[in-house]
């Protein structure tokens, strides 16, 4: 005990060549164990099933791909996550650069604010806003309210990640240069602030895709037929097709998920959880 | 934090002023026409979130004519609905629980200085993947895995041991375990940072009194981190509780959480009963405003040490 503590360098070292305890290898393998059973399980089942006397293989696969209604639905999520990601960013990077350059006292403001969205649950949300938007009926019967709602949700993950960015550079500096050279303040914003966030941008606007397209909710609710709407009601009747949807939905997810490492290679590991649940 | 952002505030006021006392002068010229900046933004929330957010608080305390009541609220004590916020309540217990204490064992072993490295980023990337499955499909994979012919299930069977006690389809408690799946690793993901803000100082000062590894745990490291636990926890709670589309997709209609009643009553473009919804969804928001009052509080409990 006593050699041990001598010195915290040799100590350390000797950390180091230590193994881990039996204790924590077993906690690290329930926890891997955790995420990967599911999975396995889902990708089993959605190969699972005997059809035509053969066990199913790729048949599952085969009929959602044949499934007009999964193309359908799926270009609608799709549409209506560009709708999304483009109306969050009109909304937010002009109002978070501008924060930063001129109200920084509003910053703590903004911190606050960002989080209601995350505080207020989807379906207290959308029970509120139904007698709301029914006033608004040219809007209200269109696919695109679920664009205008999903910017509520998105919001704390984009303005994180454009607060996180504008934070990162020197905005005075950047914006004192660009005055000097006669630059406007849109002309800051647009040619030398904007290149500068790009990552923030991308990163921010991958996660709203990812809410975009995993909503259920609020598309279930106001009966709009997305892809995970269809998803539900695929699962409603066939067990191994909405297994082999889900397969598919995780693998587009991850594929998002990857991109987004490798936009922000920063290692901002917190900020990357926006699914809706 | 506060005491960081202090000084930027009076740099970005004064960028032509030399002294900090023109500044002010000069803050108030520009005036006005700068709050028009996030007058956008605010229109958006406001039409989208606090209006809708305004309009629940005030129609639960009304009749379907308008006139004030507050029948709705009384409704909502009755049994029925009382079972329901017991159920709800209950599930997001048992899912912070599980969440908390694997999160935390999970946590602790990727940070131990001798876990290997490339131990903490897998585990890492793995749980920003896992926090992120949520909603239906996650629904579908612990069906694959629990449910009546789930393939763990099956499994179990073989060797004559049912798990019908946690069917996700059918439990609280097997609900509870599919929550578990984004919960433990957001708890993981946000407990590893103030793991780290645990100084190495203070193991070799337990050390050098004499302290094993447990000892250190129990008298040191965990009192500190016991407010960013309970804080985090109370998160995978509130998480719990307003969690709807992955219950729903597991039970169907014949749920008896509070989001999934609200859910039943709110079905299509016909609202079967707005007024006990409205008063069910403000039942909700009390709920998760108290555990941020509780967040803030131990958030703050927890900076003393940590950060």
């Amino acid at each position: 005990m006593a050699a041990v503590t001598v010195g915290p360098p040799p100590a350390r070292r000797r950390g180091r060549r230590r193994r881990l305890p039996a204790w924590h290898v077993l906690w690290i393998v329930v926890a891997v164990a955790y995420f990967l059973v599911p999975i396995v399980s889902l990708v089993q089942f959605s190969f699972g099933g005997v059809v035509n006397g053969h066990s199913a293989g790729f048949h599952w696969y085969g009929t959602v791909f044949a499934d007009p209604n999964f193309r359908s639905s799926f270009w609608l999520s799709v549409q209506i996550a560009i709708e999304t990601v483009v109306l969050s960013n009109l909304l937010l990077i002009p109002t978070t650069f501008w924060i930063h350059l001129r109200l920084p006292r509003l910053r703590p403001v903004m911190d606050f604010v960002s989080v209601l969205p995350f505080v207020v649950p989807p379906i207290v949300l959308i029970v509120g806003l139904i007698p709301f938007l029914r006033l608004f009926t040219f809007l209200y019967s269109r696919p695109e309210v679920l664009a205008f709602i999903y910017v509520v949700f998105a919001l704390p993950f984009l303005y994180r990640s454009l607060d996180a960015g504008l934070r990162a550079i020197n905005l005075r500096t950047l914006a004192e240069a660009s005055a000097n050279c006669g630059g406007s303040t849109w002309s800051t914003l647009v040619r030398v602030v904007l290149p500068n966030l790009r990552s923030a941008v991308i990163g921010g606007s991958f996660l709203t895709v990812a809410i975009a397209m995993g909503e259920f909710t609020i598309s279930s609710l106001l009966s709009f037929n997305t892809f995970p709407v269809y998803l539900f009601n695929i699962g409603q009747t066939t067990g191994n097709e909405a297994a082999a949807l889900s397969v598919i939905s995780l693998l587009l997810t991850w594929a998002l998920m990857v991109s987004l490492y490798l936009v922000g290679r920063g290692g901002r590991t917190t900020a990357q959880v926006a699914a809706t649940r | 934090m506060a005491t960081a952002q202090a000084p930027g505030v009076v740099r970005a006021d004064a960028p032509a002023t030399t002294t900090g006392a023109g500044a002010r002068p000069a803050r108030r010229r520009s005036g006005g026409l700068r709050w028009l900046g996030v007058a956008p933004l605010t229109a958006y929330l406001a039409f989208f979130l606090i209006i809708p957010a305004g309009e629940l608080v005030v129609d639960a305390f009304r009749t379907p004519n308008g006139a004030f009541t507050l029948g709705n609220i009384s409704t909502i004590f009755q049994a029925q609905y009382l079972s329901s916020f017991g159920a709800s309540l209950e599930l997001s217990a048992l899912a912070a629980l599980f969440g908390g204490v694997l999160g935390l064992l999970a946590a602790s072993a990727i940070v131990h200085p001798s876990a290997p490295r490339f131990i903490r980023s897998s585990v890492t990337t793995f749980s920003g993947m896992a926090a992120n499955f949520a909603g239906v499909p996650l629904a579908f994979a612990f069906t694959s895995t629990l449910g009546a012919t789930g393939v763990i299930t099956v499994a179990f069977r073989h060797a004559g041991i049912s798990l019908a006690a946690i069917n996700p389809n059918a439990t609280t408690l097997g609900l509870a375990l599919v929550y578990n799946y984004f919960e433990f690793p957001l708890m993981l993901l946000l407990l590893v940072p103030a793991l780290d803000g645990l100084k190495r100082e203070w193991r070799e000062a337990a050390a050098n009194l004499g302290a094993g590894g447990f000892t250190y745990w129990r008298t040191v490291a965990f009192p500190i981190l016991l407010p960013s636990l309970l804080g985090t926890m109370v998160l995978l709670f509130g998480g719990a509780f307003s969690a709807y589309a992955t219950a729903y997709a597991l039970s169907g209609s014949t749920g008896n959480l509070v989001t999934e009643l609200i859910g039943n009553l709110t079905n299509g473009n016909i609202t079967v009963d707005p007024q006990l919804a409205y008063a069910l969804a403000l039942g909700m928001m009390v709920i998760i405003t108290l555990l941020m009052v509780v967040y803030y509080l131990l958030q703050r409990r927890a900076s003393r040490w940590l950060r």
